[in-house]
């Protein structure tokens, strides 16, 4: 089988679709998670900040592969804890709140860094105006914060981009990777092919994310 | 510092205005300072503070650097805690937290000395964002006053730029208009002109002058010592944390009491 005939024989764009679906999901799910995290991270309830710190600390440092195993065997198997009966909607939405839960981690601490170059006077200055805390953190110190977050930010994305491919641990069969090893396994003698195909598709994918985030941290830098 | 020649003009009509004003209608202080005391951990930063401000009245807030001044002035709007007595605005306890603060602290307006403008938000959204999102003021009218407010204060022209556009002369006054758009019953000023270039501090005290005549109650940390002489209605001298004195500007600029006030004096006039 030829370059051509490998593309028109397996959906490889369908696979890097799926990647792409739970890039998005896992994305939206993980900055909900993340901006609740921040806030309880900078909240003056003791015990908020502690809960958070520790979630934090918990799923920053378990690698995302034993998370998705869990996910799988502890939390499916075991535990019964499932979103469909369906087993590959199920296996889906696993991979999704694992990468969601250990992806929120990182958009909390990217967040926290920015909340670091926003002025302590900012937040004193909508204190003395009235603003309640979620008042000062939507319309003061988040907006501002997201600005100077937007490159770990974007780190963040593209390293859940390639950890959707982790999902595969959580047996998500239509995502790159396992269709990667499925036409290695068919096709031996394309391997070099089969790797390319796949390496530069993820090239194409990333690279308009990276200069997307410098792009936008140039342009939307607070000018204090 | 030096002042400019308007400012100095403007006060003395306002000293004048003063002098021909009438009683504070309520007897009962705006902002009641009692037995207050704070600590920052060994350092006793507050000590034994009794301070009382009538409706009107103009406080100028002296005495030397690390002496409680700021930390005095930010304790009136709970931006810092106290440790032990009350503080009342106009009447009402500072709660600890919660709504009721919030709500007590729209009556407390704060100007600071690096301006602390909305980075984010243009000018006229640094002055309409609380009127709006904190009193649910409509938007149109939010933006009505606030171009009356800025052009109160000579920056209506800036309406639409960044805090970042503007000299810091413009962010202040820009801060002052922010903090009067909450219509507040006092207005704490830390240390307003510090950070301006030489050039700038007389527009803003321009200002400043402006509301005392207007009859603002005002309580105002300032080493600028022509302010305090023609504005201030009353000086209160700290040092170490205490409340040393207070007086009319004639009693301590002309008859300091204790040595540490005459000694603060010496430094400060014949620099
Ligand atoms: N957050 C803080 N933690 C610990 N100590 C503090 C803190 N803020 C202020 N201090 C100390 O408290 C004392 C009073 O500080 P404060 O800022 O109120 O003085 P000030 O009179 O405003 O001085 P300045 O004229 O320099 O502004 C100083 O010794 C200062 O170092
Ligand atoms: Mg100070």
């Amino acid at each position: 089988m030829d370059f051509v005939g490998l593309l028109t024989h397996y959906d490889v764009v369908g696979a890097f679709w799926v990647n792409i679906q739970l890039t998005l999901w896992s994305a939206l799910f993980s900055t909900i998670l993340g901006v609740i995290l921040v806030l309880m991270r900078i909240s003056p309830v003791g015990s908020l900040r502690g809960f958070a710190t520790g979630f934090v600390r918990f799923f920053q440092n378990m690698p995302l592969t034993i998370l998705m195993v869990f996910l799988l065997l502890g939390a499916f198997v075991q535990l019964r804890l499932q979103f469909s009966s369906d087993f590959t909607t199920n296996f889906y939405w696993l991979a999704i709140t694992g990468l969601s839960l250990y992806t929120s981690t990182y958009v909390c601490e990217s967040l926290r860094s920015g909340i670091n170059t926003v002025p302590i006077g900012q937040a004193e200055a909508a204190r003395s105006l009235g603003f309640g805390f979620f008042q000062s953190a939507f319309l003061i110190i988040l907006p501002q914060a997201l600005r100077g977050a937007i490159a770990p930010l974007g780190n963040t994305l593209i390293a859940l981009m390639k950890n959707t491919t982790v999902a595969a641990a959580a047996a998500v069969a239509s995502e790159t990777s396992s269709l990667m090893n499925t036409m290695i396994e068919a096709n031996a003698d394309q391997i070099l092919t089969i790797f390319l195909i796949f390496a530069i598709g993820w090239v194409i994918l990333i690279i308009p994310v990276g200069l997307l985030t410098t792009y936008l941290s140039n342009h939307l830098a607070v000018r204090r | 510092m030096a002042e400019t020649a308007a400012a100095q003009k403007n006060a003395q009509i306002t000293r004048t205005a003063h002098s021909q004003g009438e009683e504070p209608a309520s007897a009962r202080p705006l902002v009641e300072l009692d037995h207050v005391e704070k600590w920052y951990g060994e350092l006793h930063v507050l000590r034994d503070i009794n301070l009382k401000v009538s409706k009107g009245e103009v406080v100028v807030v002296l005495g030397p650097s690390g002496s409680g001044k700021s930390t005095m002035c930010r304790t009136i709007n709970r931006l810092e805690r106290i440790d032990s007595g009350v503080i009342l605005i106009d009447g009402h306890p500072l709660p600890q937290e919660g709504r009721e603060l919030t709500r007590l602290r729209q009556k407390v307006g704060m100007v600071f000395q690096s301006y602390n403008l909305f980075a984010h938000r243009t000018i006229l959204d640094n002055v309409t964002l609380a009127p709006r999102k904190v009193l649910h003021r409509p938007k149109a009218e939010a933006e009505k006053e606030a171009r009356e407010l800025l052009s109160r204060v000579g920056v209506e022209a800036q309406a639409a730029k960044y805090p970042a556009q503007l000299s810091g002369g413009q962010q202040q006054r820009v801060a002052i208009a922010r903090a009067l758009a909450m219509h507040p019953d006092v207005l704490l000023f830390d240390e307003p002109t510090s950070a301006l270039d030489p050039e700038m501090v007389g527009e803003v005290l321009n200002v400043m002058t402006d509301l005392a005549r207007e009859g603002m109650t005002m309580i105002c940390v300032t080493h600028e010592m022509g302010f305090a002489r023609q504005v201030a209605d009353r000086i209160v001298f700290m040092a170490d944390g205490q409340i040393l004195e207070t007086g009319t500007p004639e009693q301590f600029f002309e008859h300091p009491q204790t040595d540490r006030a005459k000694d603060f004096l010496s430094k400060i006039l014949n620099h």
